[in-house]
């Protein structure tokens, strides 16, 4: 069974699940807004050639920032940036909860009292206030800064799920069953456990890049990020900046905020047919 | 390799589970002395919480005896490390009494049967390929073809089972621990997997320990009976008479709660 | 008669794959006070019947035509208000596994405190005092002793937990009990203390029972009469007795060949070779006819009926043929 095949039957499975297949609507679109971003956008989205501080028009859809460039350009533009984030910090976080998952669930002991201890202090630390010591700390200012500071410190939650199915799977009859078949320790974890938790660890995928959305944006707007960048957290911190609430600049604030409000809601969604993957079914030959 | 096939020797063998916090420390396993000659059939009954599968698990490596030893030949079987335990596994087998949380949901029969012939016999994966169609009809699921791209969910209970004994064999053990193997079928398909075990037994000189509560496929398929009560052996004999004459106790009360109906006077 | 179920089937629609006809246009007359067994192997029904007839069916299974008339009322058709009021001195159901039907975070006292007030008619006294009274007149009637009140159901082994099961079915005092394999998750000499508690109890009090169960041992030593389900239907209903000397049906002819006394001196293991039908198929004819060693033509083309054979029926052209011969000679 090629992955090809596989993932082609988990997608048409995700579809028949109403919430998912809502969810895989909303974030399509979203991509297509990030990959065709330059072609899509009505204007450049750092020319500061219209009127400042104006309210949606014909030519500026959702009005023009305090420094007079279009808000619906920065807007598409900056779908790349809050996608790259997410995806990639979503993906950081949950190798890592993968990783120290299987470990700790693999083997109980002082491996797994070590790692736990670990887990739960991670989890105890709040996550935005250590985000913001982080990225203050690096000065990288960069795109993949954040990546990291996001990635970094969202992986506790997923990590100790996995360690909990991990160490329920351990003690199936099929695991020791592979073990009396010779298999050594890499490929009972990598064959025979991890794949039955594709689910869990989907599921896991979405919340971290859910969380990394709203972090990002965050650290965006608190002005961690670089400001010359365009993304939502930055509209955010610009509008802030600018007083826009006090201004009547609504638009500056809602179409950001939606922008990532869709955008979490959309893997949320997705979520919801995430189960379905750890199906059998799917793999079958005929 | 039959010709030097050691006897499996349990000697004062006992197992203690430590209680978590203020619980109190379980023994499994009270000082158990048996031994499985090559080629015999072994039966061990008893009611759950007799400590059946806890010496089945020690037998195989699973879990290490807390006191006294298990001798295969040479080897200390409660000692062995990883690298020492897949040297047993590939002499001594297990057939599990739940056939589908015995087989990897995801995984076809031909890779679950294929696995052990790569591991242990060094097989590419075009002969084990082979040597998986062979065993698959030798376990009853003809032809191979059909069977070896389903995955467990697209087989009944006895075809699972069949698939989890084809596995057991792969390897060509010297010794088969059987837990409870027909506890979870139909009644009409056990005499059918039971004879493949039986027949395999004699077929290819393999040893048999057989883990049951039924009394009726022990009296069938072994000749010599280990009765399990707590933890300990309370009587052994032939089976045969065992069941007729029996001494202890427990094994008075196993007997009785065989239902009536087919009591006949003996 | 207490219960008079027909042609009740029962079909179970999944959101994907295969309709499967669990149940097949079932006849059942159940006299009340009489002890009857219902059995046969898996995917054979049995459970899904026992769940039609108290009204226990969940989706994606659904009662697919038929009446049930308890005591008169067609219990098929009430809603779900009246069928509750109907449950109290109506049918109950003790289920297979007393470790999963009793919840883990209530005491045993609890949850008779549960089952009365959910049940309690008007002007009923439901005080502290009293729930314990009345439960612990309850444990007596399973043999438990009454300091099992206060425990939880994790602190009670097995057979304890299906005890108490037991007598909370017995709570709402029912005409009907229908136990669906009590005793199959049970330690072998468990089973028969629980099973002669069973028995003991539908003696003293009377009510109607029903015993489903894959053992036909334990069913033929237990009821008054067997029903044997192969495939949905009912294959054979015989009283106990004659089942076990002279069974009419071919599959309850294989079947207790497979069963045998342990201790006797010649002792052989037989099976039925094939498979259990596919029941997703609707087949035409006895669903019996692959695995026969009596079948014939007529075999898979018309399924047969239910025909009086000796005290009971069963559902075999080659035999009813055969029974009508000899009544003729």
């Amino acid at each position: 069974m090629t992955s090809l095949r596989f993932a082609w039957r988990a997608l048409t499975m995700l579809w028949s699940n109403g919430k998912a297949r809502a969810g895989l609507i909303v974030l399509s679109v979203f991509v297509v807004l990030a990959v065709f971003a330059p072609l899509i956008v009505p204007h450049s989205p750092t020319a500061t050639t219209f009127p400042q501080n104006q309210g949606p028009s014909g030519v500026n859809w959702f009005g023009t920032t305090g420094n007079g460039q279009d808000v619906l350009s920065q807007v598409i533009y900056g779908t790349r940036i809050s996608l790259l984030v997410c995806l990639a910090s979503g993906a950081m976080a949950t190798v890592v909860a993968v990783t120290l998952g299987l470990i700790a669930g693999y083997r109980p002991g002082l491996v797994d009292e070590l790692l736990s201890f670990v887990n739960n202090l991670a989890l105890v630390i709040p996550a935005l206030p250590l985000m913001i010591i982080l990225a203050a700390y690096l000065q990288g200012h960069s795109v993949w800064t954040i990546v990291l500071v996001v990635g970094f410190t969202s992986w506790a939650t997923g990590a100790r799920v996995i360690r909990s199915q991990t160490s329920t799977l351990r003690t199936r009859e099929f695991v020791t069953s592979a073990v009396l078949s010779g298999e050594r320790l890499p490929r009972v974890v990598f064959r025979e456990i991890l794949p039955n938790m594709i689910s869990l660890v989907t599921a896991s995928f979405m919340a971290a890049a859910t969380a990394a959305v709203l972090a990002e944006a965050s650290l965006e707007f608190l002005g961690l990020g670089n400001p010359t960048t365009v993304s939502w957290g930055t509209i955010l911190y610009y509008a802030q900046q600018q007083n826009a609430l006090l201004t009547g600049q609504w638009v500056l604030v809602l179409a950001p905020g939606l922008a990532i409000v869709l955008l979490m809601t959309s893997f949320t969604l997705i979520n919801f047919g995430v189960d379905a993957l750890s199906n059998p079914s799917l793999r079958e030959r005929s | 390799m039959h010709n030097e096939v050691p006897p499996m020797v349990l000697e004062r063998v006992t197992k203690t589970y430590r209680g978590r916090g203020a619980g109190k420390s379980v023994t499994a396993v009270d000082d158990v002395s048996f031994s499985i000659a090559p080629g015999a059939a072994v039966g061990l009954v008893g009611a759950s919480g007799s400590g059946k599968s806890t010496l089945a698990k020690m037998i195989t490596g699973s879990e290490r005896p807390t006191a006294g030893e298990i001798m295969f030949g040479d080897v200390r079987v409660g000692r062995l490390r990883s690298g020492g335990l897949r040297r047993l596994h590939s002499q001594v087998q297990m057939v599990f009494q739940d056939p589908y949380a015995a087989l990897n949901p995801l995984h076809t029969v031909e890779y679950t049967v294929m696995r052990p012939c790569q591991n242990f016999l060094g097989m590419s994966a075009g002969q084990a390929r082979r040597r998986v169609a062979e065993l698959l009809e030798t376990v009853g699921l003809a032809p191979a073809g059909q069977f070896a791209a389903k995955l467990p969910h697209q087989l009944s209970g006895g075809q699972r089972q069949r698939v989890v004994i084809a596995r057991a064999l792969a390897c060509d053990p010297d010794l088969i621990v059987a837990d409870e193997p027909v506890s979870m079928l139909d009644v009409s398909l056990r005499a059918g997997v039971l004879k493949l075990l039986a027949d395999l037994g004699r077929q290819r000189g393999l040893s048999l320990l057989y883990i049951t509560h039924d009394l009726l496929s022990a009296r069938v398929v072994t000749d010599e009976l280990l009765v399990l009560s707590e933890g300990r052996i309370v009587e052994r004999g032939p089976t045969k008479r065992v069941l007729q004459h029996p001494e202890h106790g427990y094994t008075v009360r196993l007997l009785d709660a065989v239902p009536n109906p087919f009591a006949s006077s003996v | 008669m207490i219960l008079e179920a027909r042609g009740v089937s029962v079909v179970y629609e999944p959101a994907r794959g295969e309709r499967i006809w669990a149940v097949r246009d079932v006849d059942i007359s159940l006299a009340q006070g009489e002890f009857v067994g219902l059995v046969g192997e898996s995917g054979c029904g049995k459970s899904t019947l026992g769940y039609a007839l108290t009204r226990m069916l969940r989706p994606p299974a659904r009662m697919d035509g038929g009446v049930i008339a308890f005591d008169g009322t067609d219990i098929a058709s009430l809603d779900a208000d009246r069928l509750r009021r109907q449950r109290r001195g109506g049918i109950a159901l003790v289920l297979q596994s007393g470790m999963n039907a009793l919840n883990p975070v209530r005491s045993v006292e609890r949850h008779f405190r549960d089952v009365l007030k959910a049940h309690a008619r008007p002007g009923e006294d439901l005080g502290a005092a009293s729930i314990r009274r009345r439960g612990a007149a309850l444990l007596d009637s399973v043999r438990l002793d009454h300091a099992v009140l206060r425990m939880f159901p994790h602190e009670l082994s097995g057979g304890m937990r299906q005890r108490v099961s037991i007598a909370l079915a017995l709570a709402l005092d029912p005409r009907m009990i229908v136990f669906d394999e009590p005793t199959t998750a049970l330690d072998v000499i468990v089973q028969r203390a629980v099973m002669q508690t069973i028995r003991q109890l539908q003696r003293d009090r009377g009510f109607t029972a029903v015993l489903i169960s894959h053992d036909l041992g334990v069913v033929l030593e237990a009821t008054q009469r067997v029903m044997v389900m192969y495939s949905g239907r009912i294959v054979e209903d015989a009283p106990a007795g004659q089942l076990l000397r002279g069974p009419h049906h071919p599959y309850t002819e294989a079947l207790l060949a497979c069963y045998g006394d342990p201790r006797a001196d010649q002792v052989t293991l037989s099976g039925i070779p094939g498979t259990p039908p596919d029941l997703s198929l609707s087949p035409t004819g006895c669903p019996f006819t692959p695995r026969c060693p009596l079948a014939e033509d007529i075999c898979a083309d018309q399924d047969p009926p239910l025909t009086p054979l000796g005290a009971g029926r069963a559902a075999c052209h080659v035999r009813a043929r055969a029974g009508a011969e000899a009544d003729h000679a």
